[in-house]
């Protein structure tokens, strides 16, 4: 038996602590990148690369690509939901933007593992 | 309703349009509007690390690239909304633990987020552009 309500509060509670833990873990990255980028200095391609060929770094990156994808999914679909007013357009959008994050979060992976 | 006791005086805002903000009112709409900045040019940004990490001819393609003052142009708007949008974020994270909700607080951490960004763009674009 599938429990269902039908009507109900805190709903959005999940996507709402979501949007924090995932800003938390990009600025935490965002620090480490910082620091990173400090190390490695002079920057050119060699030392680019090299950062992101080390494991770590992809691992962090990756973290933080799907953190930025999730948090973009929840922001964007706030604004959507501000903004559109018809439902099936609406939805189409909504549905754009699923596929370009998913898309993307394939794309970050291709990226971080050429390198 | 004669013994209702204000306890405090709120403030009133009945003005909603954008150009009649209060501080953090601007932040808020400008949080807003650079996450979607972000969003919409996060397909441009992926492209410029996968041509950066590809090869070292691609690593120069982009150096190329980012000469261009028009590209130098979009870097620096696409820099100033991710220090916008951390900033202001970090503030939104303090907020929701009720640190800096009182009106003054509130407006002084509004008037700090615009500012802060603003410098940090200038500096750190300074730095990747020039």
């Amino acid at each position: 038996m599938v429990k269902r309500h039908v009507v109900g509060a805190h709903y959005g509670l999940g996507d709402w602590l979501m949007q924090r833990l995932s800003a938390v873990v990009m600025v935490a990255y965002t620090a480490l990148f910082a620091v990173a980028i400090i190390a490695a200095r002079p920057i050119d391609h060699e030392a680019w690369r090299g950062l992101f060929s080390q494991g770590w770094m992809r691992i962090a990156t990756l973290v933080f690509f799907l953190s930025l994808f999730l948090h973009a999914w929840v922001g964007m679909r706030d604004i959507l939901m501000d903004y559109i007013k018809p439902t099936a357009l609406r939805l189409a959008l909504e549905l754009v933007v699923i596929l370009a994050l998913v898309g993307g979060a394939g794309w970050a992976i291709d990226i971080l593992w050429r390198a | 309703m004669t013994d209702v006791v204000v306890k405090r005086k709120r403030p009133l805002w009945y003005n909603l349009s954008l150009g009649n903000l209060p501080l953090p009112g601007i932040i808020s709409i400008l949080h807003r509007i650079s996450g979607a900045l972000l969003f919409l040019f996060s397909g441009f940004l992926l492209y410029l690390l996968g041509m950066s990490l590809a090869s070292p001819e691609r690593f120069d393609d982009l150096r190329q690239l980012l000469s261009h003052p028009l590209a130098k142009l979009l870097i620096l708007v696409l820099l100033w909304a991710f220090l916008h949008h951390l900033c202001a974020g970090v503030r939104y994270l303090f907020l929701d633990v009720h640190k800096g909700v009182e009106l003054r607080a509130a407006r002084a951490t509004s008037g700090a987020v615009l500012a802060v960004s603003l410098v940090l763009t200038a500096v750190l674009g300074g730095l990747l552009l020039w």
